[in-house]
């Protein structure tokens, strides 16, 4: 048997002896998604145990070398544990800003100690992060960015505030862009800076947004000590790391279709039901069907420059285009889901109503094209570093 | 299997790109409209074809051929898209060689596919009868007679029909006229008597033949397949002419696009390259996306053709779609952003979107794709 048949076998069985079954069902509601940290509330004891024996394993991290706490798979190898779970419809252990957006930047830019001291944490979910990047005057145009960290020579003294941070009040951490040379050009004065979100003068107020929830915070910096060796990478060049780390993010939003949720078509024939073998509504179907295409196709794209990127070949500012696709079609398909669910859909408080999930659902989907980098920047970059057209 | 490239496929790329773009480039497929080609394409150039393996891209090395696979026929076909190439490669190397394939007896492959590699015999796939394709949609009827039957109906859109030596005709023997079941392949030689071939020229300058059937006496040895059961082989061929198709049109949508990126970058208006205009450079940046998906449906369906995934047809109809889709967009989008250059016969870009759409509509468009993924998934 090759390698990775045997390989395939090895996993399946642990899976099979491993993964509980309450973790083989669909994620349904939010408290379903595992985000980890200090204050982690598991919502089932299942979902405490799954997260262990995964992060035990480093499958929470499958590609990330072992002694970063990651499982040390080769590609092929990842891809496998991949679609031996969604086999058995296993929910991810672990979502984590950690894993999907520092961790990248840390494996590259980090030095040893740092690596040492935070990619296992994140790998076992242990420590919880969130991402300093945007502000009040720095959105699309992100490099504007002000809040300050003034060399105080053991340590960095930084001031400022914060706008979007996901789940600030929630993490544990912050990886956050700081200015350290208020004299140098834009992109060059800025730093980046990793630090516990205990430290003292650290405070976070919840943003309420259209769909009722508040996932996202205003941070305030107000004299916060950081010490120097939480400088990851050298000062100044900064920028570099969020770029890098921006492309994850973009990949890591664009790639939220493929999560192992049902398809529109199956919630569509639950829904709506089926008459003479084709949905119920024709209409619909057409729409859902276009949908189905583009969200199949775009699958296919990210397994693609997966692959191209494993066999060192593929065209640059991929990241910006996996972004503006994957949110334009989780838009596409929460538009979707809406219409087939017609008037239900518009349900929006009570136990009765689901407490309105679909719609609430729908509403945050609309921040995906703007999170992360807008549709249009991302639009922007594809134009000028693929395409090279003039002066955009 | 990974949806890269390997050195081999690579290769078969770059002396595909190479051979089209010196033997067959847009000046010549502009020339053979201009002069009113009788046959279409070149045959010089299809002889080429041969020698370089290219029509025997399908064809096992037993019989004589190269065997390189969908994957590498896909590249050869994007070649072709870049380019506008007109060849019999879809009709006879992709079409024909995948019907006796799939379907021939050992003595039918022996006696044909040889033939095929060697660019000696054309082939044409008579399958299609109304306007819209619809495969199970077959009123020609084939009857006991003699040793074999008698043909009689009619056939549209049988591409390369007016030069083929051989025409792959689906009838039914049995069932009603959009049951799969009762459809029947024959091998029908073009001389047969009571067989009539019309040229018709299309919008995209290729050919493609009306045929009607009248009493055409085929032998028993003649069936492709079994009796009764032909539909699922036609599938098969459609499948492989639908995963070419996608990649024939993916080359059309990249040369198209390039050629409209290039112009952006060239044309000033308002004192500035119209390129650095925002309105543009976002249409142009989404079509590149819609370009790059259409290339991944186009891989994945010709890997599962050639890996004999289960969900080959699936992933054939998904690419047509995709593919098509993309191709329409580049090329509306090629002509709209040349302007009023763009309207005109003097430069390519209007025989892309005239080939783009011939493209789509053979085999299905977006519309039969979808509805044919829609119930292969279930709804």
């Amino acid at each position: 048997m090759p390698d990775i048949e045997s390989f395939r076998a090895e996993t399946r069985a642990w899976l099979e002896a491993n993964c509980p079954a309450e973790m083989r069902t669909p994620v349904a509601r939010d408290s379903d998604v595992c985000w980890g940290g200090r204050n982690c509330q598991f919502s089932s004891e299942a979902q405490k145990l799954w997260l262990e024996r995964m992060g035990a394993k480093g499958w929470t991290v499958p590609e990330w070398p072992t002694q970063y706490g990651g499982g040390g798979l080769s590609r092929d190898e990842a891809k496998v544990l991949a679609s031996e779970m969604r086999r058995i419809s296993a929910r991810s252990p672990l979502s984590s800003f950690g894993i999907w957006m520092l961790g990248p930047a840390l494996l590259k830019y980090g030095n040893e100690a740092q690596k040492l001291e935070h990619l296992p944490k994140i790998a076992r979910g242990e420590i919880r992060w969130c991402q300093g990047y945007s502000e009040p005057g720095a959105g699309s145009d992100l490099a504007s960015l002000r809040t300050s960290a003034e060399d105080m020579g053991d340590h960095y003294l930084v001031n400022g505030q914060k706008v979007w941070t996901s789940y600030a009040d929630k993490a544990d951490w912050i990886f956050c862009l700081v200015r350290t040379d208020p004299t140098a050009a834009k992109h060059l004065g800025i730093s980046f800076l990793l630090f516990d979100m205990a430290s003292p003068g650290v405070s976070t107020s919840p943003i309420r947004l259209i769909s009722g929830a508040s996932p996202f915070c205003q941070t305030f910096f107000d004299n916060v000590k950081v010490p120097k060796e939480n400088l990851m990478g050298v000062a100044g060049k900064g920028w570099d790391i969020a770029k890098y780390l921006l492309t994850h993010e973009r990949e890591m939003i664009g790639d939220m279709d493929s999560a192992g949720r049902d398809t529109v078509s199956q919630i569509a024939r639950k829904t709506l039901g089926m008459e003479a073998n084709i949905l119920a509504d024709t209409g619909l179907r057409t729409d859902i069907v276009r949908h189905e295409i583009n969200a199949w196709a775009f699958a296919l794209t990210m397994e693609r420059v997966k692959d191209e990127a494993k066999a060192g070949q593929g065209v640059g500012a991929l990241s910006s285009m996996l972004k503006y696709y994957g949110t334009e079609l989780n838009k596409s398909r929460q538009e979707l889901l809406m219409s087939i669910s017609g008037t239900d859909g518009l349900a929006w408080e009570g136990p009765a109503e689901g407490e309105g999930d679909l719609a609430r659902g729908w509403l945050r989907s609309r921040a995906n094209s703007i999170e992360g980098g807008t549709s249009e920047i991302n639009l922007n970059i594809i134009a000028k570093r693929v395409l090279e057209l003039p002066g955009a | 299997m990974a949806l890269v490239l390997n050195d081999d496929q690579k290769m078969i790329r770059d002396s595909a790109d190479g051979f089209f773009k010196a033997e067959a480039p847009v000046a010549e497929h502009r020339r053979l409209r201009d002069s009113k080609d009788e046959t279409g394409f070149n045959r010089e150039t299809w002889a080429k074809m041969a020698e370089m393996g290219f029509a025997g891209v399908l064809v096992p090395e037993a019989h004589g051929g190269a065997g390189f696979g969908h994957v590498a026929a896909g590249l050869i076909m994007e070649a072709i898209g870049r380019n506008l190439s007109a060849a019999p490669m879809l009709s006879t190397a992709i079409l024909g060689t995948t019907a006796l394939v799939a379907g021939g007896s050992p003595e039918q492959q022996a006696k044909y596919l040889p033939l095929i590699a060697e660019g000696k015999r054309l082939f044409a796939l008579a399958a299609d009868e109304a306007a819209r394709h619809a495969p199970a949609h077959i009123k020609t009827t084939a009857t006991p007679s003699g040793n074999g039957f008698k043909l009689n109906g009619a056939k549209g859109f049988v591409l390369d029909g007016h030069v083929a030596d051989t025409l792959v005709v689906a009838a039914r023997t049995r069932g009603a006229e959009n049951e799969p079941d009762g459809i029947t392949l024959f091998l029908v030689d073009a001389k047969s008597a009571g067989l009539g071939i019309t040229r018709r020229s299309m919008v995209d300058s290729r050919n493609a033949a009306s045929i009607s059937l009248d009493d055409v006496q085929v032998d028993g040895a003649d069936v492709l397949g079994e009796v009764g059961k032909g539909f699922a082989i036609l599938e098969k061929v459609l499948d492989a002419g639908r995963a070419a198709l996608a990649a024939e049109m993916l080359g059309v949508s990249t040369e198209s696009f390039t050629r409209t990126v290039d112009y952006l970058k060239q044309r000033e208006q308002f004192g500035q390259k119209i390129g650095s205009f925002q309105s543009l450079q976002h249409r142009a940046a989404h079509l590149f996306c819609e370009v790059e998906l259409a290339r991944s449906t186009t891989l994945r369906a010709l890997v599962a053709l050639d890996s004999g995934d289960e969900r080959a047809s699936l992933f054939a109809s998904l690419a047509k779609a995709k593919s098509g889709e993309a191709a329409k967009l580049a090329t509306n989008e090629g002509v709209q952003m040349h302007g009023g250059i763009g309207m005109t016969d003097d430069i390519d870009i209007g025989f892309f979107m005239k080939r783009a759409r011939a493209a789509q509509e053979t085999f299905g468009d977006i519309a039969f794709q979808g509805d044919r993924l829609a119930r292969m998934l279930g709804y």
